[in-house]
This record gives C-alpha cells, sequence and structure tokens, in this order.
C-alpha cells in the first residue's frame, strides 16, 4: 500500500480522516479537492501554483514538511487570516512521513 | 442596446475562441467580462506560467495564449463589454435574451454563451473594521480610472504585481504614494521590484514595510490610517487607501438566472451540446459540470466549437449547413479580410 492516513478538518468544523495515495504526485490540496472537502472554486483556484492562497490551511500536528519555497512564502505574506502554522495546500505534496498528518482549513476569502 | 449573435460572458481563452469558431460560421459576437482586460485567469493570475497541453503548442505562456487567441479573432471584429459583470437576464418574446450589467450596459442576442470560468473575480478586502463603510468614499479596491488620483494623497497596499505596477504609475499621477506591505520581499516582476525601489530613492514613493494597515479613520469619508511596522503604529494622512490583495473568482449573479447548478458550476448536456436547462443558454469552459469533465483550456476549445454549430441552427433554423474546413474554405473576416491556401501552381510537363 502507497497510501496514507490524513486528517483534514474542513472549514465547517468537521474532522475528515482520509486515504491518500503516495504514488500519484499528489499535493494536500488536491485531496481535499478529490475527497470534496471544500466546494469546487472555492480551493485551488489558481490550479496549484502558489498564486491564491485559496487552499490555505493551518497544520496542527508536529510533521516536519517540506520546506517553503519563496513563492509560497510570498503568496502567505498577502493572504489572510495567516496564523504561524499556515500553508498552502498545494505546496505539500503527498509523501509517506506525513502519514497522520492532520490539518485544518484556513476560511474561505 | 449592444445586439449581437451570440453573446459570450467571460473573455477567457474558452470565450475567446468562440468568437473564432462562431465567425466560420458568420456568427457575431460580443464579449463581457468582469476584468478590464481579456484573458480571463491567464491574463490576471498566471500570464507568465507556461502551459503544456494546449494541442499544437508544445510551450505557451498563458500570456501569449491570450494574444494569440485576440490575433486570431480580430478579423471577426468581437465586441468587448470590459471591466462589467453580467448582472441579470431577460427573456423576450422573440427568443432573445437582453443581458444587463452592474453598469447597466444592455445586450441582446439569441444566444447567450456563459465561458465564465470560476466566475467573476471579486477583490479579496482585508479584514478592517469599518472598511465597508468607506468603499467608494476613499476606499478602492480596483483601479478603474487613475485620473481621481491626480494631486491626492494616495496608499496602496499588498505585495504582487498590481501593487507595484499601480504604485509605479500612480508616482506620477499622485501627489505622494505610499506603498505598505507585510513583508520587506515583493512577489512581483523583478523589474518592478527595482522601479519601485528606484522611485523610493527619489522620494517618488514612500515605501512602508514590514507593515500592516490596522485601522481606518474619518468622517463620512477616509481621512487617515494607522499603519503597525514592527512594534511602531504610524498615523498616516491620505485621501485614498487602495488594498490589492489579489481576486477570488465567485460565480456571483450568474446563480440566480435559473440555471441548473452543481458544485459551483452550471449543468450542461454534453451529449450534444452543452446547452443549460434553458434553451439558448449554453456554458462551456471551466464553468460548466457534466459527467466525466475536466477543467482544461483545450476541453473549452472543443465545447466552444460544438457550442456554435447548436447555436448557429438555433438562430438560422432553416437555413442548411455545413462544417467547412478552414483548409478548404480559409477564413473570411467580417473586416474584408481573407486568408486561404495558397493555390497549388499545376504545370504540365512536356
Amino acid at each position: 500500500m502507497s497510501d496514507i492516513t490524513i486528517k483534514i478538518k474542513d472549514r465547517e468544523g468537521e474532522v475528515h480522516e482520509v486515504q491518500a495515495p503516495t504514488d500519484m504526485a499528489m499535493n494536500l490540496m488536491e485531496v481535499v479537492r478529490s475527497y470534496e472537502l471544500a466546494p469546487e472554486g472555492t480551493i485551488g483556484v489558481c490550479g496549484g501554483m502558489a498564486m491564491c492562497a485559496s487552499c490555505q490551511c493551518y497544520v496542527t500536528s508536529d510533521h516536519k514538511l517540506p520546506e517553503m519555497s519563496y513563492d509560497e512564502d510570498l503568496m502567505l505574506a498577502e493572504a489572510f487570516n495567516v496564523k504561524d502554522n499556515s500553508r498552502l495546500g498545494c505546496q505539500i505534496p503527498m509523501t509517506f512521513d506525513l502519514d497522520g498528518l492532520e490539518v485544518e482549513l484556513a476560511p474561505e476569502v | 442596446m449592444i445586439q449581437t449573435d451570440i453573446l459570450i460572458i467571460g473573455a477567457g481563452p474558452t470565450g475567446l475562441f468562440t468568437v473564432f469558431e462562431a465567425g466560420l460560421l458568420k456568427l457575431k459576437c460580443h464579449l463581457i467580462d468582469a476584468l478590464p482586460q481579456p484573458g480571463g485567469q491567464c491574463a490576471e493570475i498566471y500570464p507568465k506560467k507556461p502551459i503544456y497541453d494546449i494541442p499544437g503548442f508544445p510551450e505557451v505562456l498563458a500570456g501569449d495564449l491570450v494574444d494569440n487567441l485576440m490575433k486570431q479573432i480580430e478579423a471577426f471584429e468581437p465586441g468587448f463589454t470590459l471591466g462589467e459583470r453580467a448582472e441579470t437576464i431577460e427573456k423576450q418574446e422573440d427568443d432573445s435574451f437582453i443581458v444587463t450589467t452592474n453598469k447597466g450596459t444592455k445586450h441582446q442576442a439569441k444566444v447567450v454563451a456563459i465561458a465564465g470560468g470560476l466566475g467573476s473575480f471579486e477583490p479579496r478586502k482585508p479584514q478592517l473594521q469599518n472598511i465597508e463603510s468607506f468603499e467608494d468614499k476613499g476606499v478602492e479596491y480596483i483601479i478603474r480610472d487613475p485620473e481621481i488620483y491626480r494631486g491626492k494623497r494616495v496608499a496602496i497596499a499588498g505585495g504582487g504585481d498590481s501593487a507595484l505596477d499601480w504604485s509605479i504609475f500612480l508616482a506620477d499621477v499622485a501627489d505622494e504614494v505610499t506603498l505598505i506591505h507585510r513583508r520587506n520581499e515583493f512577489r512581483g516582476a523583478l523589474d518592478s521590484v527595482e522601479k519601485v525601489e528606484e522611485l523610493k530613492k527619489l522620494g517618488k514613493i514612500n515605501l512602508i514595510t514590514p507593515a500592516e494597515v490596522k485601522e481606518l479613520h474619518g468622517n463620512g469619508k477616509l481621512e487617515s490610517i494607522s499603519i503597525k511596522q514592527e512594534e511602531d503604529i504610524i498615523n498616516l494622512e491620505l485621501d485614498h487607501f487602495i488594498p490589492l490583495f489579489g481576486l477570488s473568482p465567485k460565480l456571483g449573479p450568474i446563480a440566480n438566472w435559473g440555471l441548473e447548478i452543481e458544485k459551483n458550476a452550471i449543468k450542461v448536456d454534453n451529449t450534444l451540446d452543452y446547452q443549460t436547462n434553458i434553451p439558448g443558454i449554453y456554458a462551456i469552459g471551466d464553468v460548466n459540470t457534466y459527467p466525466g469533465k475536466l477543467k482544461l483550456i483545450l476541453c473549452g476549445f472543443h465545447e466552444a466549437t460544438l457550442m456554435c454549430q447548436s447555436a448557429y441552427k438555433r438562430i438560422f433554423p432553416d437555413k442548411k449547413y455545413v462544417m467547412k474546413y478552414t483548409t478548404v474554405s480559409g477564413v473570411d473576416g467580417f473586416d474584408g479580410s481573407r486568408k486561404e491556401a495558397e493555390k497549388a501552381v499545376v504545370k504540365s510537363i512536356n
């Protein structure tokens, strides 16, 4: 099995435990979309280029995440409701070491 | 009243290509878009990003794709209502539709093609208390007419291209330009960043970073803002505050047109012609949904092509028509231009 388990709290506060494949080059934003945990058109608006911040999420577990790219960092600098644990879901690829990851989707703006 | 054959809502790649396919059928098009320029997301969000899945283009920048589409449809003389959002639709007795924008511009057509992508782009508003009470009273989220800032004191907030570009532009127009951003680094194009730096040295742009606007003050109209820069609070007197934090798409008023909506998209008949539940209204490109839908530009082009054939039958129910190849028939523009393949010269060999 190449799947990992992720806990995602949606914008209504409901927690979903989902399986995410690690062999499909998927990122967290795409996992959220594939499980329809946020309405289409409210997440991944730019398609995953770190250019819109519609996939902002708060990482609540202490997993070691890939380092933030310059693009992601500066996009978050313009986003709203940003916290210290904010990341863009589209910039978090699904890898084995993220098994058990817990995130919360940031409010829609 | 603007009259046309096909009224296209949304001037992104799908809407633009519709003009070409309609033009081959001698149908005239007019486009409405909430953004001030054509190109939709390609022009607004990622003009400098390469796209790799446009058939025949191994690689094309989104902005260049839009430029090429504009060139391709030029001969079909499309009309544009830009910077206005399609607000209402009314069906007429003769089966045509009248679409009115938020600014009251009226358009009439037998066929309406919604190519609205994810919806019309609305500015993202910073969460500042009482900001709404200052809207159009000193707070603007989109610059529509730069002349209103002539001789005024203006502050812009944001760190992307539009914040940089407008700061540069207004440095020559406004009396005072202040640019405020949460970071010292900017996300915009390098040459824009360098230009701002240069203008800062010349004293034409007052740069405040890393900082954030915290409060708006005024009585009936905006008079000053409070800016938090690290531990300091700066009070800046001004006439206009322009937060430029990007745009996010909203389906908007189209959602109330009586169309069947599923997952923020318009349901269409994909087995035939991408018509919606209202005959005469079609939805093509990212705005529609059907089983197996993919939100790809190339799919939008295909949908636009089939839609135009159906639109033709609706507009001219009694006319016979067979699809023609451009290699055979060439392209006859509405401007009198003609493109056609060179005739082969056949010479007999004696």
